[in-house]
């Protein structure tokens, strides 16, 4: 397989057995050094939420990616899911956070099986552009439908309780940002695992012969289409959170640029690759963030060379090149 | 009598002009292994196509112990026991040779756990077993993309054998093979699907591969049974030497 290392973390024996530095190591570091943000730089804290909750929607894309399908429309469910909260939030103000994100997956589960019975009778073009043409056809809904979805102004959500506790503003946003990092820890895990169960692998097999999938008695439809239901939850799990933490949620949650964004992330962190969607969603947000304020309008023109590079000279993206690295370095020892 | 394991009745199927199945019946003893020869075009896997439901015929039907299975999709007659081996081998390139083997098993047990690695199916070393008896044993944990097309052929047919079928329909299953090894697959194939009570359709090219190994040959011409027999019964027939053989009577 490709993407040797995620399959390769349970193998039972070969060489990612135990812990591994690039499957295992690497990323457990980088999630330490993650948890320390609110504490040595409290001014990256808001910026590196955002980019992880943006890094579990890149995940969902990712996943999909992995059977050689490429939605350009995946920003409909990390819509869904942050107006599906918005609008528990307006109907039961003081809501708690866990209730928001759990109608958030729910609104983005229900999408995904609605959208995903149709899509899934697709493939490679077809597939894409069917999935932009839902998410625009919500935006224009949000757009238009003022009266229930606040229009291009949107809806502001108030901030929710956890646990029953009402928190102070620095407190909720500590919470959150923990919440989280334990959601990219054990979502990951959990979309990392299933990719290398005998469902994932099946899954996966829609990249290179879906006439042997049939003939092993697997629908092919139905094989895409649980992937998808996974790749709608975890683009919703980011929407919900994001939503939560900007505090508003607008129709350029749906708009087609945020989805072509998930893609780009994800091609930059790695494509297919669950831990490359986070590497990547730090990356771009870093980038766009400090190369806007320095590089004013040519941002996107550095980052655009950027990914020109990657794709070039590292085709298995960032997270590639990290796996590269670690492992010539476990080699030398 | 015992019934038929696979029975076709009447089936007729045209490809503009080209009649490639011309109210076909036959049908195919359980325990059994039948070889298909005739000349190119004749419809032998057209037929092969036709009872795995890939293609729906104009008319006639295909049943598989008595029961009617025309109507249904490929995956369907496969969760009944019939599995399929390509004259172009269908596999998931991007996996190992065992990776396929293992992928074959979790679709026929549908196992559903997300969290249990692949490699951890319990029916790993069976699977390695079986990889080692079509001689791919060293292709195990190489991606099939690598491999040699000959021994593509022979982890497509492992990959059919791993679904535990009652019927293996093969299309052409040592061509691209080294012709010094292919006696030796197919003894070993005949031997494991007589071993596992598999009854066979083979198609083959190959009249020494049809003469040693098959219990039963059909000739297949102008998309119908021409004549059906014992491979020396029909290898020694004149048409068959005229119109398959080629050679001058």
């Amino acid at each position: 397989m490709t993407h040797a290392t995620e399959l390769g973390q349970a193998r039972p024996t070969g060489p990612g057995r135990g812990l591994s530095m690039a499957g295992t190591v690497l990323p457990l570091a980088g999630l330490g050094l993650l948890a320390l943000v609110p504490l040595g730089a409290p001014g990256l804290q808001l910026l590196v939420n955002l980019a992880l909750a943006k890094g579990l929607a890149v995940a969902g894309v990712s996943v999909l990616l992995r059977a050689g399908q490429v939605s350009f429309g995946h920003a409909l469910y990390f819509a869904v899911a942050a107006y599906a909260g918005a609008f528990l939030m307006t109907a039961l103000p003081g809501a708690d956070l866990a209730l928001v994100l759990l109608a958030g997956l729910l609104g983005a589960i229900v999408a995904g099986v609605c959208v995903g019975l149709f899509v899934v009778r697709y493939r490679g073009i077809f597939f894409g552009m069917l999935n932009l043409a839902f998410s625009m056809i919500f935006w224009s809904f949000l757009e238009k439908f003022y009266h229930i979805t606040g229009g291009a102004d949107g809806i502001r959500l108030p901030r929710p309780t956890v646990l029953g506790m009402t928190l102070d503003r620095a407190s909720f946003e500590l919470v959150l940002f923990y919440l989280t990092l334990v959601l990219v820890l054990s979502l990951g895990w959990a979309t990392i695992r299933w990719l290398a169960s005998p469902a994932g692998q099946i899954f996966q097999t829609l990249k290179t012969n879906e006439t042997r999938l049939e003939y092993l008695g697997v629908s092919p439809r139905r094989a895409l289409l649980w992937g998808y239901l996974v790749s709608a939850a975890l683009c919703g799990i980011g929407g919900a959170l994001m939503g939560v933490t900007q505090g508003v949620v607008t129709p350029e949650y749906a708009w087609w640029i945020r989805s072509g964004e998930m893609v780009f992330i994800a091609v930059l962190g790695g494509a297919g690759s669950v831990r490359g969607a986070f590497v990547g969603a730090l990356i771009y947000e870093l980038v766009r963030t400090y190369a806007s304020a320095y590089a004013g309008d040519v941002w996107q023109m550095l980052l655009g060379a950027f990914l020109l590079v990657i794709i070039l000279f590292a085709p298995r993206g960032v997270i590639g090149m990290i796996e590269t690295l670690a492992h010539r370095g476990e080699g030398r020892k | 009598m015992t019934a038929p394991l696979l029975e076709t009745r009447n089936l007729v199927i045209r490809f503009g002009g080209v009649i490639a199945a011309n109210d076909v019946s036959l049908s195919i003893t359980a325990g059994r292994n039948l070889a298909i020869i005739g000349p190119n075009g004749a419809g032998k896997t057209t037929f092969l196509n036709i009872c795995t439901g890939w293609i729906k015929p104009s008319a006639g039907q295909v049943l598989f112990e008595g029961e009617d299975v025309t109507p249904l999709p490929p995956r369907r007659i496969v969760q009944k026991g019939v599995a399929r081996a390509f004259q172009i081998p269908q596999l998931f390139t991007e996996h190992t040779a065992l990776e396929n083997l293992l992928i074959a098993v979790a679709a026929r047990d549908r196992l559903r756990n997300p969290f249990m690695n692949l490699h951890r199916i319990p029916e790993r070393d069976e699977m390695m077993h079986l990889l080692e008896m079509v001689k791919c044993a060293d292709a195990a944990h190489r991606p099939v993309v690598e491999l040699p097309e000959g021994q593509r052929k022979l982890v497509d047919i492992a990959v059919a054998l791993a679904l535990r079928p009652r019927l293996l329909l093969m299309d052409e299953p040592t061509s691209g093979v080294a012709s010094s090894e292919k006696h030796r697959i197919m003894e070993i194939l005949v031997e494991a699907l007589a071993e596992r009570k598999v009854t066979s359709v083979f198609v083959e090219h190959d009249m020494g591969i049809v003469e040693r190994h098959a219990e039963e040959v059909a000739v297949w011409n102008a998309g119908n049974v021409q004549l059906r027999g014992t491979p020396r019964e029909i290898l020694d027939h004149p048409d068959v030497i005229r119109d398959v053989i080629g050679e001058a009577v």
